[in-house]
């Protein structure tokens, strides 16, 4: 887009144009508002669309969510047209109603309790055997191109086919792990039957689904890093931990804390693992705020429309502080980004 | 670097933004409309069968439309049943997508009918041998004074167990909750193998255990929540000590499946189920001599014994735009004939008291069997919210399953998240 690399240069071609068109105009001098447009029409012709996209697919859903928040809309109460049956609108503003059941209620608060456990350690394991798969990947090792590609598969997968197919290994009766540990004479492990194991076992999914991301960014990470560091480090004396702790590690900052902030936002907001896998069950130990919202809306009836928006607000507002907590901190330690 | 962060923080926030809003696949093709006299266009009927086994009989039956109408084409999909509720009111409110006709659960009708999204069927030919229909039948298709849809099948809940299993392990079958013990007991000692499979992940079939006890969800004439009784409890702590001593195991994600394929391959004995489980029951390899499959009256609790009444109802959707054509199928579908068909291939049950008189019905064993089970079986609460009642109940299930609360507490919480769904009932 050259309008945003050089924004001045179109300000002064659109200024010349700008003169030209004066001199047809009588000379009455234009408005603030008609003079702004006139400078950077182009711009904001260029712009317009996306703009629009934008408000469309973003904008309105998000205003309409923070509106229905505010109200006590639910399924028997929206306005719906069905054939000859036409049935207006009926719900009400309630105000902040929905917000103080939630964050006074303890279904929300211990939903988040499990959220926020989930998205650190999901983010933490992730990241830790992504750091150490790129460090082995980044050594001269023989078949080096097989293991990339070996470790790059989950990521390649559709999310669902992957999620189903662990659905099989979990299995309790049938799976394949299950099966496995009878060969070697354990008990049965109610993978997915048993609240804690069930926890364990959609962490252990995610992570599995997320490790070829971090894997990959990280490695690329790392083979920015100058070799020349290494080997000064090296000849000062310095041993792999130091090399690793004050070369590798301040060397993949800018990368490590752009992974983590987007891994903790999907994380945190990753539906399909909870939802495919266990339904939020069993009971509700699985259960994390998206996947409850969606229950919110879609699979209790009547269908919670203002519930649902509460809670989707309210995830949306924790991500932008936790944004907005995190960049503080990087910025804190020197990095700007 | 600046901007290629705020770049993929904007696909990330897009990408994020399109998956909250997964669509579902729509087709809008209504046919024709209907011109004068012959009935013309298309009518798609959404059918809730077990694939595998009962669509091909529904699907067949249904094509069979055609016959009598040359110009109406059917157009059969099969939507899980699991997913039918939803995919139904997704589609209803948003106006596109809809079937014509929905095989409705008897709890979803009410509901379906109280949004406004089934056709009243009062005076079409839908219902005009209404007097034909087995009185409790018809009684999950009233709303409001209107009838919103016809019963299609009726049924009720059986134990099913597996006879070599029970010669092996010289065992008769267990008629109270104790007995069901004492003889899972027995064939976990003789041959190593589970007594019953208890479904986890579903609360239909906690019903029975309810029943037996004395309690029920709802009291819906007294307007009143019953299942936090002393008797809903004890229910809950009936179902989890036959987990505890092992007399039944269970499962809290993919319990059809496991329950079907565990009483299958004979891993175990026994499981509570419905006619609508036989056909696909005989698929079995234990079951290819048919006459292994037994069926009874399911385990009598302390009040003694009882199973939910259950079935199928076919109803109109309200924005159809082939109405006279679908009512014409909805009318078909629950004939006598159609019913004795389905009766002879799948055992199905019929909701008319003609069709009980057909050889085909009257000669059959499941159906002789359920018949009287289904004339005792306890009628749920007709009410909108009716379908509306398993979600709590299963979430409080499955965790005092689980182990996750007690059964008073489960009943209590289960009791609290009704008061709060039916307003102003007790």
């Amino acid at each position: 887009m050259a309008v945003h690399t050089s924004g001045q240069s179109v300000a002064k071609a659109a200024g010349d144009d700008l003169t030209r068109g004066r001199s047809r105009d009588n000379g009455t001098p234009p408005g603030r508002l008609r003079r702004a447009l006139g400078t950077h029409w182009y711009a904001w012709t260029m712009v317009a669309p996306v703009v629009i996209v934008i408000g469309v697919i973003i904008g309105y859903p998000l205003v309409r969510g923070v509106y229905l928040s505010l109200t006590d809309a639910n399924e028997r109460n929206v306005a719906r047209s069905i054939g000859v049956n036409h049935l207006p609108a009926t719900y009400e503003f309630v105000g902040l109603d929905n917000y103080v059941d939630a964050l006074t209620g303890n279904q929300f608060l211990g939903t988040l309790g499990w959220t926020l456990v989930w998205t650190v350690s999901c983010v933490s394991v992730t990241f830790g055997l992504g750091l150490a798969l790129a460090n082995v990947l980044n050594r001269r090792i023989a078949g080096r191109s097989v293991y990339r590609m070996l470790l790059i598969l989950p990521w390649a997968v559709p999310g669902f086919v992957s999620v189903f197919a662990w659905r099989f290994l979990y299995n309790e009766d049938n799976g394949l792990l299950n099966k496995i540990l009878a060969g070697g004479g354990i008990d049965a492990v109610p993978w997915l039957n048993d609240p804690s194991w069930a926890k364990l076992s959609v962490i252990a999914v995610n992570v599995w689904l997320g490790v070829p991301f971090m894997m990959v960014a990280l490695l690329g990470g790392l083979q920015s890093i100058p070799g020349e560091l290494y080997e000064a480090a090296e000849m000062d004396g310095a041993n792999a931990w130091q090399r690793f702790r004050h070369i590798t590690m301040p060397g993949l900052r800018s990368v490590s804390s752009t992974v983590i902030l987007l891994s903790t936002i999907w994380t945190f907001n990753m539906f399909p693992v909870i939802f495919l896998l266990t339904r939020g069950g069993p009971g509700e130990a699985t259960q994390i705020l998206v996947t409850q919202a969606y229950k919110f809306s879609f699979e209790i009836s009547p269908r919670d429309f203002a519930q649902s928006s509460t809670w989707g607000v309210l995830i949306l507002v924790l991500l932008m502080i936790f944004a907005a907590v995190y960049r503080r901190v990087l910025r804190k330690q020197g990095e700007a980004w | 670097m600046r901007r290629g962060i705020a770049a993929t923080a904007l696909v990330a926030a897009l990408a994020l933004a399109a998956t909250a809003c997964g669509g579902d696949s729509d087709n809008g093709d209504k046919g024709d409309k209907k011109s004068s006299g012959e009935l013309s266009g298309t009518v798609t009927w959404w059918d809730t069968s077990t694939v595998g086994s009962e669509d091909k009989v529904f699907k067949k039956l249904a094509e069979d439309f055609t016959t009598l109408h040359p110009k109406v084409t059917v157009k059969y999909v099969n939507v899980p049943f699991g997913e039918a509720q939803n995919k139904f009111k997704n589609a209803a409110q948003s106006g596109s997508g809809a079937p014509d006709v929905i095989r409705s659960e008897v709890a979803w009708t009410p509901d379906f009918a109280d949004l406004g999204y089934l056709a009243p069927l009062d005076g079409t030919p839908a219902v005009k041998d209404e007097g034909d229909f087995l009185k409790q039948a018809a009684a999950s298709t009233k709303y409001d004074g209107k009838t919103f849809a016809v019963p299609q099948v009726i049924d009720s809940m059986g134990i099913f167990y597996n006879k070599k299993i029970f010669k092996e392990a010289g065992v008769e079958v267990p008629k109270t909750i104790d007995e069901l013990k004492t003889v899972s007991k027995t064939i976990k000692d003789k041959t190593g193998k589970t007594g019953l499979y208890l479904r986890g992940d579903d609360p239909y079939w906690f019903l029975s255990f309810l029943y037996g006890e004395g309690g029920d969800m709802v009291d819906a004439k007294a307007k009143t929540v019953t299942i936090d009784n002393p008797a809903g409890a004890k229910a809950m702590t009936v179902v989890k000590d036959l987990v505890d001593s092992g007399a039944a195991k269970t499962d809290a994600t993919d319990g059809w499946n496991n329950m079907q394929s565990a009483f299958k391959d004979g891993k175990v004995a026994m499981m509570i189920n419905g006619p609508w489980a036989v056909t696909d029951t005989y698929a079995g390899k234990e079951f290819a001599d048919k006459a292994n499959l037994g069926i009874a009256p399911v385990p009598a609790g302390s009040a003694g014994q009882g199973a939910p009444q259950g079935g199928h109802n076919l109803a109109v959707y309200a924005g159809s735009k082939n109405l006279d054509a679908s009512y014409a199928f909805v009318d078909y579908m629950t004939s006598a004939a159609s019913q004795a068909k389905v009766a002879k291939e799948l055992s199905l049950l019929p909701t008319r008291t003609s069709a009980y008189s057909q050889p085909d019905v009257s000669g059959n064993q499941i159906v002789g069997f359920f018949k009287p089970v289904v004339d005792k079986a306890v009628e749920r609460p007709w009410i909108p919210e009716g379908g509306s009642l398993f979600e709590p109940l299963k979430v409080e299930y499955t965790k005092v399953l689980t182990g996750q609360t007690t059964p008073d507490k489960g009943a209590k919480a289960v009791g609290d998240a009704y008061r709060k769904l039916l307003k102003d009932w007790k």
